[in-house]
């Protein structure tokens, strides 16, 4: 009976496992063929002659490698402005008894529910008349307005199961209400905070149809936009392994994101804050 | 080191809520002050108050001759153990106790001597790389308490920090903070409902019940002179037995007997139709093991023992008894009040370990007759207090008071109940 269980689980995981990966792995092999191989129409799986010609041209093309950087900078911007906001107002909402708290929250959650599409249109206009258009901030602003509500309802509920006697305890110590918030919440909300943080960063790093309209150049076009004018010289033939390999170097970061902040979200930190 | 005047102290909520009632308590300076009382009774806020986590609506609090009402927390310089230990999950044992010192900016050298030697005390030392979430609940115990002694604080106030605790622990670290204290000879107010800490740890009590101050004494005037019923049955364990009375000049009619009291205690208590007696289980004996001379009909009764607890070095009887609807209806207020349960009038009897009695037997018991109190069951006041040796208790009745003032808490809205026990 236990045998079987084990048996049942292990061809679960392992058809998930390939329902998820070989789509990656595809790809991967993909940015290792040669235009030869890609454009001769019958592919298979492997690359015949593995080449790396195709990561020297992505690593030389100067636009990508300026969409690399305005995608980093503008997540990297966006997710930091983000959590700190997102941290400040979850913590008042979850600490403070004021007014129109539930307005506050539902009016988040009302602003996460309007899909991007239908914002797209009334924002190139204003961004045009304001100057923002085709820059930094002109992205920077949309994608924190669009990951704040998220953020905040993550935080908030994170800084609820912190036990409040924490802090009163960090004020008879001789903290300010800013010292307790700093010192003992905010690392008790860490999980919290890097959640936010990963959840933010995902969203301005894959984000397309603000990227593609409110964009003109290379001076503030992301990786996402960018990729949609791979094309290459002829247009029936698109350059798959360009695009492939485009696709590993975009998503290499995003791993190395997660790794880095999987470490930080240790779950039952607060254990033994409390109770005997 | 400093005094803590509490002067005509109100807390009131937003909603109404009368939790602390014109409290005054002097605490002078090395005393160690008990607050005690059932849940519910004010002692947390009032200790919260103290600390500055509560604003206070009215009255003047002073510490070290100095009015702190309106200062925060950190500016009163008092360190407080929570009930809940409130220990920093993410710091090191280390880093918890040095917690306050970092806060004021001390050195790196000063603050681990000072660490060094708080750990010392408490025997944390091998504790100190550790963190909270590692820890027993007696070893956060002490690092709590490490965090409050570390530094130099005008007074020390505790939340009952011992009742997460198992039984033996508990008294062992009660012994470790009384020990601490004397030592350190700092003002402590603690605040607690179990009237074991309340007897064994303070210099003075001050109970309280809904909101309002029985009586504020030491815990030998409290024991031998309670103020009211209220105090008298909170005090002592096993409790004070009440019994209905009629006394006739200075004879006392109980529902076992009659027995004889001395003529100042029973003119105090002339004029009154029924009144109800207060005596301590081991103001009872078994009159077989009483020496003979004591032993006179006046002092004398028997009754048909119920259920008895050999406990080695003595014993608890149990034995019913019919109580008149007059004095029915206070008594099960009373023990409402004491967060008891009262399922049937009987009188506790506690015996010498050598008493021979045994369930349903007819036994003759004797009763210490000096020691009666007597108290008049509409007010619930004592009338035989001897008033130099019962502290402070503050005018009025404040029985009555405290009834008064739990009407008006029960008239709050239910969702008033985030009022701290």
């Amino acid at each position: 009976m236990k045998n079987k269980t084990t048996i049942g689980t292990w061809i679960g995981f392992v058809a998930i496992l390939v329902w998820c990966l070989l789509p990656v792995v595809w790809i991967i092999s993909l940015s290792f063929k040669s235009v030869e191989e890609t454009a001769a129409g019958s592919a298979q799986f492997l690359p015949k002659d593995p080449t790396l010609d195709n990561y020297r041209d992505i690593l030389s093309n100067g636009d990508f490698l300026a969409a690399l950087r305005n995608s980093f900078g503008i997540a990297v911007i966006a997710t930091f402005l983000a959590v700190v906001f997102a941290t400040l107002a979850a913590y008042a909402i979850a600490r403070l008894e004021f007014k129109g708290k539930r307005l506050v929250l539902s009016l988040a959650l009302a602003i996460a529910m309007f899909p991007v599409v239908s914002l797209v249109g009334p924002l190139f206009d204003m961004w045009r008349t304001f100057g923002l258009f085709n820059t930094w901030p002109g992205l920077i602003i949309p994608y924190m307005s669009f990951t704040l509500p998220l953020a905040i309802w993550t935080l908030s509920a994170f800084f609820r199961e912190i036990p409040w006697e924490l802090e009163q305890a960090a004020q008879v110590d001789g903290a300010t209400s800013w010292q307790a918030f700093r010192k003992v919440i905010v690392p008790l909300a860490a999980p919290g905070v890097f959640t936010a943080a990963i959840l933010t960063f995902f969203f301005a790093w894959n984000e397309f149809v603000l990227a593609i309209s409110l964009t003109s150049t290379t001076a503030s076009r992301t990786v996402p936009a960018q990729l949609s004018y791979f094309v290459g010289p002829d247009p029936f033939n698109p350059p798959y392994g360009q695009l492939a390999t485009a696709s590993v170097v975009v998503t290499v970061p995003i791993i190395i994101i997660v790794l880095l902040f999987q470490r930080k979200i240790v779950a039952g930190l607060t254990s033994g804050a409390v109770k005997g | 080191m400093a005094g803590i005047e509490m002067k005509n102290i109100v807390k009131q909520y937003g909603d109404g809520f009368p939790a602390v009632n014109d409290v005054s308590i002097d605490v002078e300076d090395g005393e160690f002050l008990i607050l005690v009382g059932p849940s519910g009774c004010g002692k947390s806020t009032l200790l919260r108050m103290i600390v500055g986590l509560e604003d206070i609506t009215d009255g003047d609090m002073i510490i070290g001759g100095k009015k702190v009402n309106d200062l925060a927390p950190r500016d009163r310089n008092l360190s407080m153990v929570f009930q809940n230990y409130a220990l920093y999950p993410h710091l090191t044992v280390y880093e918890n106790i040095a917690f306050p010192l970092r806060l004021a900016g001390k050195s790196d050298s000063e603050i681990d001597e000072k660490v060094r030697e708080a750990s010392k005390t408490l025997e944390l030392d091998e504790h100190l790389d550790r963190k909270p979430g590692n820890l027993s609940g007696g070893q956060r115990q002490r690092v709590a308490m490490g965090r409050a002694i570390v530094r130099d604080a005008e007074a020390f106030l505790f939340d009952e920090p011992l009742s997460n605790l198992d039984a033996k622990l508990r008294g062992q670290m009660r012994t470790e903070i009384s020990r601490l204290q004397k030592r350190l000879g700092i003002t402590t107010v603690y605040v607690t409902h179990d009237q074991t800490e309340a007897m064994t740890l303070g210099d003075r009590v001050a109970v309280l019940k809904r909101g309002v101050l029985q009586q504020h004494a030491t815990p030998r005037e409290l024991y031998e002179n309670p103020a009211n019923l209220f105090v008298a049955g909170f005090i002592g364990s096993p409790p004070m037995n009440f019994l209905p009375a009629k006394v006739d000049g200075n004879r006392v009619e109980l529902p076992f007997g009659t027995v004889t009291i001395p003529e100042a205690r029973a003119a105090k208590a002339q004029g009154r139709d029924l009144l109800i007696a207060g005596i301590r289980p081991e103001h009872f004996e078994d009159a077989s093991v009483v020496d003979s001379d004591k032993v006179t009909d006046e002092a004398t009764f028997t009754a048909t023992v119920d259920v008895v607890e050999w406990l080695g070095n003595e014993a608890y009887a149990y034995i019913p008894f019919e109580a008149p609807d007059e004095v029915r209806e206070q008594l099960t207020q009373l023990e409402k009040d004491l967060d008891g349960e009262s399922l049937r009038t009987q009188l506790v009897v506690s015996l010498d370990g050598a008493s021979r009695i045994s369930e349903g037997d007819e036994a003759t018991i004797w009763v210490d007759a000096r020691k009666i109190h007597l108290f008049d069951p509409s007010t619930g006041d004592n009338l035989t207090i001897d008033p130099d040796n019962a502290g402070i208790i503050p005018g009025g009745n404040t029985m009555a008071k405290a009834e008064e003032v739990g009407e008006q808490q029960d008239g709050v809205k239910p969702s008033a109940g985030s009022s701290p026990s």
